[in-house]
């Protein structure tokens, strides 16, 4: 148990970079909503796939709400489930 | 009784006021059970993302409907029997927002440019790349 937190805490240390803050959780974020595809398909890859959070850096409770939103607009056929 | 937003697609041969005929139908169903609608915007004929019993293109409408839920069943009921009505979405929501939906923005933009541009091809050239 010691040795594998010593490990974790010296693994985290020399990515010395900052993470990237959730997008959706600044102040006057208009809220997720599966009308908007603008914002939808920012998180949407090429193929049509949710991109997953731990690359967008949206938190994990905004990517709940955005993974709804996006299958919502995917069912009223205003994103398509999968392209080409 | 409890706030829904709606969302209903037609059939693509309809004609728009076929189509807004057919919507009145609906919400005639629901005001006979005490309901309401407190919004109502049409999005035009889209394009549909994918095809829907052969259908390429849809009559999209919103409608933000207070009602209780004996009427929105009974609604949702009768437009899954309609054969003109391509899809439907209707969800529970805490509050109506007033403001336009985001769709009416697009639009106006879209037919704005489509217009000015009169042409497709450049656009359907881009998707298939």
């Amino acid at each position: 148990m010691t040795q594998l937190t010593i490990k974790r805490q010296a693994l985290r240390k020399p990515s010395s970079k900052r993470r990237k803050s959730c997008p959706f959780s600044v102040p006057n974020t208009p809220p997720i909503d599966y009308k908007d595809l603008k914002v939808l398909t920012r998180y949407v890859s090429e193929r049509g796939k949710i991109i997953p959070s731990r690359i967008s850096a949206v938190s994990a409770k905004k990517q709940r709400e955005l993974s709804k939103a996006i299958k919502r607009a995917r069912f009223l056929a205003l994103m398509p489930y999968v392209v080409g | 009784m409890a706030l829904y937003e709606s969302v209903i697609i037609g059939r693509q041969d309809l004609t728009l006021s076929q189509f807004e005929a057919l919507i009145e139908e609906f919400i005639s169903v629901l005001k006979s059970q005490e309901g309401d609608v407190k919004k109502r915007e049409y999005w035009g004929l889209r394009n549909l993302a994918y095809k829907i019993n052969k259908n390429r293109k849809g009559h999209y409408t919103l409608l933000n409907i207070d009602a209780p839920t004996s009427a929105i069943s009974e609604y949702e009921r009768l437009m899954g029997l309609h054969e003109d009505i391509v899809r439907f979405l209707t969800i529970k929501i805490d509050e109506i927002n007033d403001n336009p939906s985001p769709m009416m923005n697009g639009k106006t933009e879209r037919s704005r440019s489509e217009s000015s541009e009169n042409s497709f091809t450049p656009a359907a050239k881009k998707n298939g790349e």
